[in-house]
């Protein structure tokens, strides 16, 4: 549906001169984005950089000082909950609640999000992310990588069709990294719309069918994955920040 | 409206679950509360002139600290992994959180106000059958979480939340807690329920006006 409620774009995300600022700190100015159905799409930036303000802005949960998202020709500030239920977040931050069981987890955020057949649908995703014997145990007796999973778990309870991953691998270690990619390629290949912010070069041109650099709150570099030298892109980073990664 | 009810009544029960496996808020918030009426009944010699004085006072003392602890905590646990996030990216209109925030808050000082007042009534020398001193309680503390419930949202942000609560909530209940006493200080005196009438009623005003504003301005406290 788009803003006006009629037949499907094929951009999945549209940001128009998209800007926020906290008082004078202007953390993201005139952003023009799109992304296509079923594309992934990976940010990288240094710290300070505006990722995840830009991923706070597409998924709701801040206001842009100025300009608009399209979230499937759907303006996200005219219809936020439909928007909301469209999208799955997965941030450094898991959502969860350490006092609650894995499954009361995902039982809450089911019920959230209006999920049918309940039940059944948290055995299929805790399975997916290779957490099922643990469904009855306290999320905060979990490791960090096995709550990650579970964090996952809970952002495609409802089968989004758009998925933001907002440095999903921060504060894991290598071992957990690596299942957590693992866990993650399902979910984010296929018809899946995946915008997804990271420092880590390698892993995000892996995941990448179009790559966007920011910098002080500035898109400075976009290209298409099959653009890009694998090999020079670390340059092409240096040279758009002014930094080392 | 089956999904706004079905989104309080998730984040009610989440938050009920919760507190029953942590019982952290109800263990202090009664324990401290138990504290305040007892050490009062010391203070004032209980059937005595001054006690009848002061005892509705006392009562909502006792209720407004243990509200403040109470509350305190209503949106704390939801900074603990960034939860409030999680809640905020659900497909429900932003009061519905607040909602079923205030029917946590809500439910958890009415139970221990179910506690308190007996011990109270007892200490005090006062009978147990009060029907007045139940509406006047139940109104009263609906309206003092509807306010506390906003601002904890509000303050949970905040550095030094523990203070900044009651220093931002208090002076705006200040209403609804003279109603409150007053209403109490005529039931205890066993007056009619048109005695209490016009306190009631400013209880009762008290409660529409400020729910319907924090329905209202919710987003805004919670949103960036």
């Amino acid at each position: 549906m788009n803003e006006n409620g009629g037949p499907s774009t094929e951009w999945a995300i549209e940001a128009r001169g998209l800007a926020k600022s906290f008082g004078n700190v202007r953390a993201l100015e005139g952003i023009d984005l799109a992304v296509k159905r079923g594309d992934r799409l990976t940010v990288f930036g240094p710290n300070g950089a505006g990722k995840t303000t830009l991923i706070k802005l597409l998924s709701t949960l801040s206001r842009p000082s100025a300009g608009k998202v399209l979230l499937e020709g759907l303006d996200i500030r005219k219809a936020p909950e439909r928007s909301r239920s469209r999208l799955g977040v997965v941030s450094h931050s898991t959502f969860l609640y350490s006092n609650l069981t894995v499954s009361e987890n995902l039982r809450f955020y089911g019920r959230m999000y209006g999920v049918t057949n309940l039940e059944q649908r948290i055995r299929d995703v805790i399975s997916q992310v290779q957490l099922l014997p643990r469904l009855q145990d306290r999320v905060g007796t979990l490791s960090r990588g096995m709550q990650q999973r579970v964090a996952i778990a809970r952002a495609v309870l409802h089968d989004p069709p758009v998925m933001l991953l907002d440095e999903p691998e921060t504060g894991l270690d290598p071992h957990a990294v690596s299942i957590m990619r693992d866990v993650l390629e399902p979910f984010t290949s296929g018809e899946r719309t995946v915008v997804m912010t990271t420092h880590n070069l390698e892993r995000g041109l892996e995941l990448a069918d179009r790559v966007v650099i920011l910098h002080k709150g500035r898109l400075v570099y976009q290209a298409s994955r099959k653009e890009i030298d694998a090999a020079s892109f670390r340059e092409t980073y240096h040279r758009c920040t002014g930094a080392g990664t | 409206m089956r999904e706004i009810f079905s989104g309080i009544f998730a984040i009610f029960g989440k938050d009920l679950l919760c507190e029953l496996r942590t019982k952290e808020v109800a263990t202090s918030v009664l324990v401290f509360a138990l504290l305040v009426v007892v050490i009062f009944n010391f203070a004032f010699e209980s059937g005595g002139d001054t006690a009848g004085l002061v005892a509705p006072g006392i009562l909502w003392v006792a209720f407004i600290f243990a509200g403040v602890l109470g509350l305190n905590r209503t949106f704390a646990t939801e900074k603990e992994n960034s939860s409030l996030e999680g809640l905020m990216l659900c497909p429900v209109e932003r009061y519905v959180i607040y909602l079923g925030k205030l029917a946590g808050s809500f439910t958890f000082m009415l139970v221990v106000e179910v506690i308190i007042t007996p011990v109270f009534l007892v200490l005090f020398n006062l009978p147990l059958f009060l029907p007045g001193l139940v509406l006047v309680i139940v109104l009263a503390t609906l309206g003092f979480t509807s306010v506390g419930t906003l601002f904890s949202a509000l303050s949970a942000n905040t550095k030094a939340r523990d203070i900044m609560l009651p220093i931002l909530f208090l002076p705006i209940v200040v209403p609804v807690l003279i109603a409150a006493v007053k209403a109490t200080e005529v039931v205890l005196d066993g007056g009619t329920w048109g005695d209490m009438a016009t306190w009631l009623q400013i209880i009762i005003a008290f409660d529409v006006i400020f729910l319907v504003i924090s329905v209202l301005v919710f987003e805004f406290v919670v949103e960036e």
